[in-house]
């Protein structure tokens, strides 16, 4: 263990959470009125913004259009003031095309593809403050613009990270604790069925902690479920009272 | 130089001030409201509509988030923002974005573009023309990318793919006017919607969320040979206002047909055009109209 220390004796963590407490979430939907659906989510200092674009018609060549299913297109891209130092990030880097490939396919699960054929649902996520768990955030970000365009989708997608630290399982990793090596990994579910739709470990974990570590992350997922379901079913309710929707 | 700017803080907007109380006065219906995952119904008597899947162990599902409707046994999820859906019959608005070989492929703001036959319009010189080879190389005479057209759906597809007729004088290409792009769930759908309104602009609404604004004149005058006669200056202010009401009126979620135009129109005349698209004035505008429309009906 370096100079650090994760998690205190007292069991609290360098922000002051304990082990398995989230960071606060908030979420704002429809910030966008150009694109289809957009939402603005921030998990303590990570704030990540997605818009969605489509269905539509396939661009740039039709030769990509798949007749019986949508093709689901995302683009990953971080602001250049996103972290503590600034930096331009050009949009084809290793670390974006990565994050684009976790998201595409991801999305290519939940979206029910096959009742837009021959159409394009583009995702674009843009990260404007990261502090760690970025794909998680990003991931979460995307699904909440997806329902707000109204894009038929299987569940939501939720992730959360989760890392170990002196065999204890901390959730929502910021970027302090991201940073320490070989500790966390992300995991995306579809919370109705419990179903892992993603799981990343891009750094080394023993095998004994591994099962440990996705079993928190999951009751993470869990969590966000319940917050964005009631975000959602509110929304909809009140608008729902003011659109006529029988005609 | 500058002698009437506005200035005032982004603070003291009053925002949504309104929206607790608008849910109150037409929230009386119960409506069930789900989330894209949410089980509706585990009996298996029920048929599956748009915006719902089945699942073996779960029975029928949500795939979206919006409203649950049931006729019969059919049961459909509406989502309360989504792309135009359309149906045959529906009056639509679009813009024309390729010419193809026999056909125009026209933006109407849904999943694909629309597909408008050349033998699906009727060209100048009679209803009963025979369209030949030199009309295909004249297509782009009558209608060229860019150009706005009104149109009702013929047919859509299984997949989804649909195609539009102008084979009524109500339709054809639009002239001088303003178009105006709203959420199509906003759109009522009515009788009519072709409207000449009373302050003698002529109000085109499309089903698909695309309303075209335009003067009396230009409704009568003959399609595909554009009028570029001047309108006049009381003419074009009624054309903006209806244009800025109308924007008012769908940021704040009010259905849009003939009558609450018309009101928002009434309301509108104690502000100037410029003002009603301060945030402010289209609240009042949006507030006052909702309140008509509440003791009228």
């Amino acid at each position: 263990m370096s100079g650090h220390q994760y998690l205190s004796e007292e069991g609290f963590r360098v922000d002051g959470r304990r082990a398995q407490e989230m960071r606060k979430l908030d979420c704002s939907l429809g910030v966008f009125a150009q694109a289809d659906g957009s939402a603005y989510v921030k998990e303590g200092n990570t704030v990540v913004l997605a818009a969605v674009y489509g269905p539509h018609e396939v661009r740039g060549g039709r030769v990509k259009a798949l007749h019986d299913r949508a093709v689901v297109n995302c683009q990953f891209s971080a602001a250049t003031f996103s972290t503590a130092e600034r930096k331009r990030r050009p949009r084809g880097d290793t670390k974006s095309v990565e994050m684009t490939l976790h998201l595409q396919q991801t999305f290519e699960t939940a979206i029910l593809t096959k009742l837009y054929p021959r159409c394009q649902i583009d995702i674009f996520v843009e990260v404007l403050q990261a502090d760690g768990s970025i794909l998680s955030v990003a991931i979460n970000a995307a699904t909440m613009a997806l329902v707000d365009a109204g894009i038929g989708l299987r569940d939501y997608v939720c992730a959360c990270s989760a890392g170990v630290f002196n065999d204890a399982a901390l959730l929502d990793l910021n970027n302090l604790e991201e940073s320490q090596k070989g500790t966390g990994l992300t995991v995306a579910i579809l919370p109705k069925t419990e179903r892992i739709v993603l799981v990343d470990m891009s750094s080394k974990i023993h095998s004994d902690h591994v099962s440990k570590t996705i079993e928190a992350a999951i009751e993470g997922c869990k969590d966000i479920h319940a917050t964005f379901d009631a975000k959602i079913k509110e929304r909809v309710g009140r608008l729902a009272a003011l659109i006529n929707t029988e005609n | 130089m500058s002698a009437d700017i506005d200035v005032r803080l982004f603070s003291s907007r009053s925002r949504s001030k309104s929206l607790a109380d608008e849910s109150e006065f037409m929230g009386t219906r119960a409506k069930i409201v789900v989330s894209p995952g949410t089980t509706i119904t585990t009996d298996g008597g029920f048929m599956r509509g748009h915006g719902t899947y089945l699942e073996d162990e779960n029975g029928l599902l949500s795939a979206v988030a919006g409203v649950v409707e049931k006729v019969n046994k059919l049961i459909t999820v509406r989502p309360l923002k989504t792309r135009y859906n359309p149906e045959v019959g529906d009056v639509v608005v679009g813009r024309i974005v390729q010419v193809c070989q026999k056909l125009w492929k026209v933006d109407v703001g849904g999943r694909l573009y629309a597909a408008l036959h050349l033998h699906s319009v009727n060209l100048p010189g009679g209803e009963l023309r025979r369209k030949s080879i030199e009309d295909e190389l004249l297509m782009s005479q009558y209608l060229i990318d860019g150009d706005l057209v009104s149109a009702e759906v013929q047919n859509v597809g299984v997949d989804g793919a649909v195609s539009l007729h102008t084979r009524n004088l109500k339709y054809g290409k639009l002239g001088q006017g303003s178009l105006v792009q709203v959420s199509p769930s906003l759109v009522k759908r009515c009788k009519t919607h072709f409207h000449n309104l009373p302050n003698g602009v002529h109000l085109v609404i499309g089903l698909n969320g695309f309303l075209w604004i335009t003067h009396e004149g230009e409704a009568e005058s003959s399609h595909f040979a554009q009028n570029l006669e001047r309108v006049d200056y009381h003419t074009r202010e009624s054309i903006c206002r209806t244009r800025n009401v109308i924007i008012s009126l769908s940021r704040y979620n009010i259905m849009l047909y003939d009558t609450t135009i018309l009101y928002a129109y009434e309301i509108s005349t104690d502000y100037s055009i410029a003002q009603l698209l301060k945030p402010e004035i289209q609240m009042e505008v949006a507030h006052l109209t909702r309140q008509k429309l509440q003791l009228e009906g």
